[in-house]
């Protein structure tokens, strides 16, 4: 499995990180490098075998579904880059 | 007093105890060698008022007869962690003036037993590297010198900043995290202790995540019973992480008996690298015949699948990694690219990341987003979770046929040169972590030892491995390795 220019601008895309054109073909050669160091997986044999979803057999605490905290909205707000009127602001979205 | 800052947890928590001194005068001490270690830059955030606060809180609390174990001892704090108010950048340029407005449960748990924050400590963007070289604040560097070369040396990453201040002397003990080796990997650099307990003890709540299933925090310190100290205060159930264990936690000092007889140490023989360095291979060797003479039984092992380790890895990480990452988008916190005219909302995630992570980060999330995409998914991702099932079932096998606790080298070499491992080769500076990814993946403890030193007078540290929820043992078995290599070297001061 070999990734091109088109695919790496794809993943970029994908990812949401800018990377100028003629940035793309240095960075199509490192995911090569990595993805042929991954290959290595394809030897083993896994038939039969569960992917792992939890590294430790335990069973997921529950709680109750009710409201634990709540009206912190400076809080919340108090890190964001552009915050109105209890807002966070972002640009336009809709086209 | 002078020379406060070099006492062990354990020195100073019996000191204060007696009144020899008080915990003002151990943090103007370790204060005061911050100051005069700025060419570490292993602290890259000071917080001398609020450890002033806290040492006089300390120090009345022990004069009432109420101090538990880290009352009064000061500490460095890993920058992944979420200090109240204070900058916690994760060493990453998109988290540029992010003040948390909580409070980790590691560091209130460490706060509520008393221990006073210095600051915040260097490490890799979002703990991914290997040598504290993708940090945004610069690297940072190991007190420790080949010999009388002036060559500046990694001191292991991703916690670099914590192994370098503790080793140097600048606080007792320190925060770390681990997601392939990142406690260990600088632990054996720079001379010291470092655990990563069993994945569900250290709650993960406030810890800036980088890949959920392997994360884990544990304590850096400059003994085995300063470990034993720090990690129990560290432990324990927290509703507020699904997957921290509801589980009591032991007094993991109580159980460093030393003695260690009859207990069966395994040697995983696929751990023999072919191109491993000789002293290497020899401390490994010499680290088995010590536990031996202790009364431990040693085995050969086989861990079939750990070959498959590393790139298993570099298949999870990057896949959680990009889906974790995914919150850094300038819209709640941190950086948020400047818009030219008619930019919308994509060029502002677009920019914002590109201008916010660094290479290495930006490369392993944008390889995370290619295993996790649609055609791929199977092939990598489902394929690498396959693969992690058996990797621990070999663990699991070997402990089921008596194996109590395993030992291997930490790491494949000693510190190397800040920028010796080139950037442009990913997988070379990977292969740092061959020992100790392993431990990540079967979610078990892992405890790396300072051993020996190697022929260029650099340190080198033994990994042990030990059962789910064991760490009790482990630490008993590391405190017998410990005392029987006799490692006593620190760096010679030149900063």
């Amino acid at each position: 499995m070999s990734i091109d220019i088109d695919t790496a601008r794809r993943v970029a895309k994908l990812a949401r990180i800018r990377v100028e054109e003629d940035a793309l073909p240095a960075l199509a050669e490192e995911f090569n490098a990595v993805l042929g160091f991954i290959e290595q997986l394809s030897e083993v044999d896994v038939e039969g075998v569960e992917p792992m979803t939890s590294v430790t057999p335990m069973r997921l605490k529950r709680r109750q579904d009710g409201v634990t905290d709540g009206n912190m909205q400076e809080k919340i707000l108090s890190n964001a880059p552009d915050a109105r009127e209890g807002f966070f602001a972002v640009p336009k979205v809709v086209e | 007093m002078s020379d406060l800052n070099k006492l062990t947890l354990s020195e100073a928590r019996d000191g204060l105890r007696k009144g020899d001194y008080t915990s003002v005068e151990l943090t103007e001490a370790c204060l005061t060698a911050i100051e005069g270690a700025g060419a570490l830059n292993a602290f890259v955030h000071n917080t001398p008022e609020i450890a002033f606060e806290q040492a006089k809180a300390a120090d009345a609390r022990i004069a009432a007869g109420d101090a538990p174990a880290m009352c009064g001892l000061p500490i460095g704090i890993k920058d992944l962690f979420a200090t109240k108010g204070v900058p916690t950048q994760a060493a990453s340029a998109i988290l540029e003036g992010f003040k948390p407005e909580y409070e980790s449960t590691i560091t209130t748990k460490l706060f509520d037993a008393g221990s006073v924050m210095l600051g915040k400590l260097n490490m890799d963007e979002f703990a991914m590297g290997s040598s504290n070289e993708t940090s945004t604040y610069g690297n940072a560097v190991s007190p420790w010198r080949r010999g009388n070369e002036d060559t500046a040396l990694t001191p292991g990453g991703s916690s670099g900043g914590s192994a370098a201040a503790v080793s140097a002397d600048l606080c007792l003990a320190a925060t770390g995290t681990d997601t392939g080796g990142s406690i260990r990997q600088p632990a054996a650099f720079t001379g010291i202790v470092g655990i990563k307990p069993t994945y569900g003890r250290c709650s993960r709540w406030g810890v800036v995540a980088f890949a959920s299933s392997l994360d884990q925090a544990g304590p850096m310190t400059k003994s085995v019973r300063d470990a034993a100290i720090m990690l129990e205060t560290m432990c324990g159930h927290d509703m507020k992480d699904s997957t921290s264990a509801d589980l009591p936690v032991p007094n993991f000092e109580a159980l460093l008996t030393g003695d260690i007889k009859g207990k069966k140490i395994g040697i995983p023989k696929e751990y023999r690298l072919d191109n491993m360095p000789e002293e290497i291979a020899k401390l490994w060797d010499e680290g088995a015949e010590k536990l031996k003479a202790a009364g431990a039984e040693i085995v050969e092992i086989s861990l079939p699948h750990t070959k498959y380790a590393l790139p298993t890895y570099y298949v999870i990480a990057p896949a959680e990694a990009s889906s974790n990452l995914a919150r850094y988008d300038g819209v709640r916190y941190g950086h948020r690219a400047t818009l030219a005219e008619g930019e919308g909302i994509n060029e502002m995630y677009e920019k914002t990341r590109a201008e916010g992570f660094g290479h290495e980060v930006q490369r392993r999330v944008m390889v995370g987003t290619y295993v996790l995409s649609a055609g791929f998914y199977d092939a990598y991702y489902n394929k690498a979770r396959k693969v992690r099932t058996l990797i621990k079932k070999d663990f699991e096998d070997v402990f089921a046929a008596g194996v109590d606790a395993i030992l291997t080298p930490a790491t494949p070499s000693p510190a190397f040169g800040l920028g010796e491992v080139s950037e442009a080769d990913p997988i070379q500076m990977y292969l740092n972590d061959v020992f100790t990814v392993t431990v990540n993946l079967a979610g078990l403890p892992g405890i790396s030892v300072p051993a020996g030193l190697s022929s260029t007078g650099l340190p080198m540290g033994l990994q042990l491995i030990g059962k789910p929820w064991e760490e009790g043992d482990l630490l008993n078995i590391a405190h017998s390795l410990e005392a029987a290599s006799g490692f006593v070297s620190k760096p010679e001061k030149w900063w």
